[in-house]
C-alpha cells in the first residue's frame, strides 16, 4: 500500500533519538549538570519556574537542560509535570511586607524608611561583552561589599505610605473570596483580578513586556510610576487542618512591583493614586514591571476607564498570553492537513474552471 | 395594523437618565400612535440622543418607562422583557437608521448580503427569495440595481444610507428610530433623502421617531414635534404650530436662529 | 531530589506511578460531568476545567483529556488522523493510550470501541457500541462573526444564527455555490449551532442520527460538547441551494473505491498524482475482501 506520506513509530522513535544526539552536543565537551544550571542560569530558571508555575529550582534546572536551554519548551515540561502533582495544601497569603530583602527600589521617593537597596541588577552595568567570562575565572572574585545594616532592617512598604494619607486606593480585603484558579477551572469573563493575576503571572514574558509597552506609547495610557520594587526571600505558610495554625514550611524568592497610577476619579470614587501589581518567583524586575502595568491596564472596566487599547481588553490579554497555549496551536499547523487541504483543492479547482468556463480541472467533478 | 389606534404603538413615562452626576435627560413622557412621525429636536447635548437611545432599547434609562406595543400583548415594557425577546423585537418589529451608515451596515458583505441579514435573522432560507426581496427593496430606496453585489465601502455615503434604511425596512418594521438620518451629507443629497423618506413614510404609513437638529428634516418628515434643552422637553406640539409659532423662548431663539441661516 | 525521578523525560519509568489513562480520577470525574452536561444538551459548548496534558496545545489534548475519561481496561482503541492510523500524531497518541492504560489497541474500525479522531469520520459505518472522540482546535462556530466570547456565548443563548446563514449568501453570490469544504457548520438537534471539527463537509452526513455517541473535546479552548446516538445533524444551507459533498471523477487508484474521501498525492514533479482513500482502514479492508474473493475464485 502507498504510505510515503504517512509517518509512523519508527520515525517518531528515531526523530527522539536525534533530538537527544543534539541536546548533548559534541561529547568532547563535559555534559551540562543540574548543579551548573541552576546556580549559573539563574535569570533562565526564574523564568521558567515563574511561567511553569512550579517553584523548583531543581525541576526547573532539569526542564531547561532537557529542552535544550529552550525556555517557552521548559515551560511547556515542567507545566506537564504540575499538572499531576497532587494538591495538599494551599498556602497563606505570603507578607511581603516581611521579605528579607535583597534588592529595593523607589521611583516616587528619594529617600524612605529602610531605604533604597541596589541589590543585584544589571541596570547601570555597560553592557560591554566581558571577555574575561570566557576564561573560566569567576571563582576569584571579591566578595561584594554590603552595608551591615542592610540585614533585617524593617521595610515598610512604599504603598502603605500612601495608603495611611488615604491617596491611593486601598486594597480590597479579600479575607472571604476564594481566588480563582484557571489550572481548575475554565475561564469565565469577566473574571476576577486574582484570577487575572495567576494569568498574568504564568503569562509569556514576551508578550507581557509588550503589552506593557504599548501602554506607555499610548495604547491604553495609564500614567505608571514605579512605587516599588523589591526583591527577596518570603516565608511559605501553610495550615494544617489538624494543627489549626500556620507552619514555615519554607522559603522562595520572589520580585514584587507595585506600580503607583494616576487617576483622575469617577462618578463613584474620588481622584486618587490606583495600583498595579506584579509578582514573580526569582528576580525578574522585568516581567513584574510587565505585570504590573497590564494589570493596571486590565483594571479599566472596574474603575471606569474606556476600553480601548489591547492591554486593557481582558478577554485578548488572557486568551493569548498563555506561551505554552499559544505555541501549541501555532505549531499544530504542522500536523498533516492532507484533507482539509484537498477539500479546499478540489474547491479552488472548481471554482476555477467555473471562473474560466473551461473544462474541470483534474479533480474538480460534479 | 392589529392593535387599532386605541392604543399608543409607544409610550414613554417619566424616563430619566443620569451619567453620574451628570443629567443626561429627565422626566419625559410621551406616547406615539401608529402611523405617526415624532422629531426631536434640540442643539447637541440638549440630551435627544440620550433620549433615543433609552426609548430604543439599547441604554436603560435610570427612572422611568418604555413601553411597546408588542403583536402579541400589547403594550410591554422593554426593559422588563427578556434579553432575547428585546433582541428580537430590535430585529423584526424596530428599525434603527443610524447617522454614519458604517453604525448600521456590515461593511464586510455585500450590498444585497446586508439587506438579506435581517430575513436570515428571522428564518429565511431561500436564497432566491432573499435576493428577490433585497433587490425590491433596493429599487424603492432608488439605489443602483447593478451594484447589489457590491461592498458598502464602494458607496458613497447618500448610497450608503440607502442602504441601511432599505436593511431596516426590509422586515416590516413598526418603529423605525432615525438619528440624524440625512447629517454628514451634501445639502443636494440631502434633499433628495429626504424626498425619499418622506414617500417612505407615507406609502409604508410608517411610525418613526427622528433625531435631528435640522428643523428643515423635522418640517418635512414630521407630524409632532418635541424641543429638547437641557436634558428636558420645553415645548410640544404640532410640528408646524411649533416651527411656525414657537411658545418657548428657547423654542423661538432655535426657529429664529434657522430661519436666519 | 526524588521527584526528578518522575519528570517527564523518564516517563516509561515512571508510567507505573501514572493513574490509568494519565489523569486523576478527580479530573477523570470533572469531565465526566461534563461530557453528561453536553449530552444532554447536544451541540451545547460545557466549559470544563481542561488540564496540561504532556502533549502541545492544538495536539490533540482535548480528544485525550476525553478519551481518558471514558476508557476502560476493556476497550479497544483506534486513533486516527486525517483518516489514516500510521499519521505521526495518531502514532503518538495510540502509544500514550497503550503505555499509560495498556488497553488493546487496534486500527479496524469495526473492532475498535473507542475512536479517537483528528479531521475525518472513519468510512465504515459506526455501531451503537461504538464511541468516537474528535479532537477540536476551535470549538465555537461563531467565531469569525464575533472574536468575543462573551458576546458568542448570547448568541448561542439567544439562538441567533442569521449572521452564519450571511456568510452561505456570501459565497452564493460571490462563486455560485457555499466555499465551506471543511468544519462547516451544523444545527444539532434542531438547536445549537456546532462546529464538526475540521472534518471534509463530505462527512458531515454520517454525523446525522448516528447509532454511536460522539464527543468533541477541545482542550486549549477548554470546551466539550457531544452529539448523542441517533441525533439529528444538519448542515446549514438553503433551500434552492441544498448543502452538498465533495466528489471526484476518480475512483481510489489502490482499492477501486468510487464512494470514499480521497487523498490526492503527488507521484512526481511532473504533475503526475494518484488519488487514494484518505481511510486507511477502510482501503485496507476493501483489498483484503478483494484478495479473498480472488482466492475463492481460483479455488473454483
Amino acid at each position: 500500500m502507498y504510505v510515503a506520506v504517512k509517518g509512523g513509530k519508527r520515525a517518531i522513535d528515531n526523530a527522539h533519538r536525534l533530538l537527544a544526539e543534539e541536546r548533548r552536543g559534541n561529547k568532547d565537551v563535559p555534559e551540562l549538570t543540574l548543579d551548573q544550571i541552576r546556580e549559573q542560569m539563574t535569570g533562565a530558571v526564574d523564568r521558567v519556574m515563574t511561567e511553569g508555575s512550579v517553584y523548583d529550582r531543581n525541576l526547573a534546572a532539569l526542564a531547561i537542560k532537557q529542552a535544550r536551554g529552550d525556555l517557552v519548551e521548559a515551560v511547556f515540561l515542567l507545566r506537564a509535570f504540575r499538572t499531576t502533582l497532587p494538591r495538599f495544601a494551599a498556602s497563606q497569603p505570603i507578607d511581603t511586607g516581611k521579605m528579607t530583602v535583597r534588592r529595593r527600589i523607589s521611583a516616587t521617593y528619594k529617600d524612605l524608611p529602610g531605604g533604597q537597596l541596589l541589590g543585584p541588577t544589571f541596570d547601570y552595568t555597560h553592557r560591554l561583552l566581558d571577555f574575561s567570562l570566557a576564561e573560566e575565572t569567576g571563582d576569584h572574585l571579591p566578595p561584594a561589599d554590603t552595608a551591615p545594616a542592610d540585614v533585617g532592617r524593617a521595610m515598610p512598604r512604599v504603598l502603605d505610605q500612601l495608603d495611611r494619607e488615604g491617596l491611593i486606593e486601598s486594597e480590597v480585603p479579600t479575607d472571604n473570596i476564594e481566588p480563582g484558579d484557571l489550572t481548575r477551572d475554565p475561564l469565565s469573563f469577566p473574571v476576577d483580578r486574582s484570577v487575572r493575576l495567576q494569568n498574568l503571572a504564568r503569562g509569556d514574558e514576551g508578550f507581557l513586556l509588550a503589552l506593557a509597552y504599548s501602554t506607555q506609547r499610548g495604547y491604553g495610557r495609564n500614567h505608571p510610576f514605579a512605587g516599588e520594587i523589591r526583591m527577596g526571600e518570603v516565608a511559605v505558610e501553610i495550615v494544617p487542618e489538624e494543627l489549626g495554625f500556620p507552619i514555615e514550611i519554607g522559603e522562595i524568592t520572589v520580585t514584587e512591583c507595585e506600580m503607583v497610577n494616576q487617576f483622575s476619579g469617577s462618578a463613584e470614587a474620588p481622584p486618587q493614586f490606583t495600583r498595579g501589581y506584579g509578582l514573580v518567583f526569582g528576580q525578574q524586575d522585568r516581567k513584574a514591571m510587565s505585570m504590573a502595568l497590564v494589570d493596571r491596564a486590565l483594571r479599566a472596566r472596574e474603575l471606569h476607564e474606556e476600553i480601548e487599547a489591547p492591554a486593557q481588553d481582558e478577554e485578548f490579554v488572557m486568551y493569548h498570553s498563555d506561551a505554552v497555549e499559544a505555541q501549541g496551536f501555532v505549531q499544530h499547523l504542522k500536523l498533516p492537513h492532507y484533507v482539509d487541504f484537498q477539500s479546499e483543492l478540489e474547491l479552488i479547482r472548481r471554482l476555477r474552471s467555473s471562473f474560466q468556463g473551461q473544462a474541470p480541472a483534474p479533480a474538480a467533478a460534479e | 395594523m392589529n392593535s387599532g389606534s386605541t392604543a399608543p404603538l409607544l409610550s414613554v413615562s417619566g424616563l430619566s437618565h443620569y451619567y453620574g452626576a451628570i443629567t443626561g435627560c429627565c422626566g419625559v413622557s410621551f406616547d406615539l400612535w401608529p402611523g405617526e412621525v415624532i422629531g426631536v429636536v434640540g442643539e447637541s447635548g440638549s440630551g435627544k440622543t440620550t433620549l433615543l437611545n433609552c426609548i430604543s432599547g439599547r441604554m436603560a434609562p435610570t427612572v422611568g418607562k418604555v413601553e411597546f406595543c408588542t403583536r402579541t400583548e400589547g403594550l410591554a415594557d422593554i426593559y422588563r422583557m427578556s434579553e432575547a425577546e428585546r433582541r428580537m423585537l430590535m430585529r423584526t418589529d424596530w428599525g434603527f437608521v443610524h447617522q454614519n451608515p458604517r453604525d448600521g451596515l456590515r461593511m464586510g458583505v455585500s450590498a444585497g448580503a446586508n439587506i438579506g441579514e435581517r430575513l436570515m435573522a428571522v428564518g429565511a432560507r431561500h436564497y432566491g427569495e432573499i435576493r428577490d426581496t433585497a433587490n425590491d427593496w433596493l429599487g424603492k430606496v432608488e439605489f443602483n440595481l447593478d451594484r447589489m453585489d457590491h461592498l458598502p465601502s464602494t458607496f458613497s455615503g447618500g448610497m450608503q444610507q440607502r442602504l441601511q434604511i432599505a436593511r431596516n425596512l426590509v422586515t416590516g418594521p413598526r418603529l423605525v428610530f432615525m438619528d440624524e438620518p440625512t447629517g454628514g451629507l451634501d445639502v443636494s443629497v440631502q434633499a433628495r433623502l429626504l424626498d425619499l423618506l418622506r414617500e417612505l413614510v407615507t406609502d409604508l404609513g410608517l411610525s418613526a421617531i427622528v433625531v435631528t437638529h435640522d428643523l428643515a428634516v423635522a418640517r418635512l418628515i414630521t407630524q409632532r414635534l418635541m424641543v429638547m434643552r437641557q436634558g428636558e422637553v420645553v415645548e410640544t406640539g404640532l410640528t408646524d404650530q411649533v416651527l411656525d409659532d414657537p411658545q418657548h423662548p428657547y423654542s423661538q431663539l432655535l426657529v429664529s436662529s434657522i430661519l436666519q441661516v | 531530589m526524588d521527584t526528578i525521578s518522575q519528570s517527564p523525560d523518564n516517563f516509561h519509568a515512571a508510567s507505573g506511578s501514572y493513574n490509568f489513562a494519565y489523569l486523576d480520577e478527580q479530573t477523570k470525574r470533572m469531565i465526566r460531568r461534563a461530557l453528561l452536561k453536553a449530552i444532554t444538551i447536544p451541540g451545547y459548548q460545557v466549559p470544563f476545567g481542561g488540564r496540561e496534558m504532556p502533549l502541545s496545545y492544538g495536539w490533540g489534548t482535548g480528544g485525550i483529556q476525553v478519551t481518558a475519561s471514558v476508557i476502560g481496561p476493556e476497550d479497544i482503541l483506534k486513533v486516527i488522523d486525517q483518516g489514516a492510523d500510521d499519521t505521526t500524531n495518531a502514532v503518538s497518541i495510540r502509544s500514550f493510550f497503550a503505555k499509560t492504560t495498556g488497553v488493546e489497541t487496534t486500527t479496524e474500525t469495526a473492532e475498535a470501541t473507542l475512536i479517537q479522531t483528528r479531521h475525518r469520520i472513519p468510512e465504515t459505518p459506526l455501531r451503537e457500541d461504538q464511541v468516537i472522540v474528535y479532537q477540536v482546535p476551535i470549538p465555537e462556530p461563531l467565531r469569525w462573526l464575533e472574536p468575543r466570547e462573551t458576546e458568542t456565548r448570547k448568541m448561542h443563548g439567544l439562538a441567533e444564527y442569521g449572521g452564519m446563514h450571511v456568510r452561505l449568501y456570501e459565497d452564493i453570490t460571490r462563486y455560485g455555490k457555499i466555499a465551506t469544504s471543511y468544519d462547516y457548520p451544523v444545527i444539532v438537534n434542531g438547536r445549537y449551532l456546532m462546529r464538526p471539527s475540521p472534518i471534509p463537509k463530505f462527512d458531515n452526513p454520517k454525523m446525522d442520527q448516528n447509532p454511536a455517541l460522539q464527543l468533541f473535546g477541545a482542550g486549549r479552548e477548554k470546551r466539550i460538547y457531544a452529539v448523542p446516538p441517533y441525533t439529528s445533524v444538519k448542515s446549514l444551507d438553503f433551500e434552492d441551494h441544498p448543502f452538498e459533498i465533495q466528489t471526484w471523477d476518480q475512483d481510489c487508484a489502490i482499492c477501486g473505491s468510487t464512494d470514499s474521501f480521497l487523498d490526492e498525492v503527488i507521484t512526481d514533479d511532473a504533475g503526475g498524482r494518484m488519488f487514494v482513500c484518505s481511510d486507511t482502514d477502510y482501503c485496507g479492508q476493501r483489498m483484503a475482501a478483494h484478495d479473498a474473493s480472488d482466492e475463492t475464485e481460483t479455488n473454483q
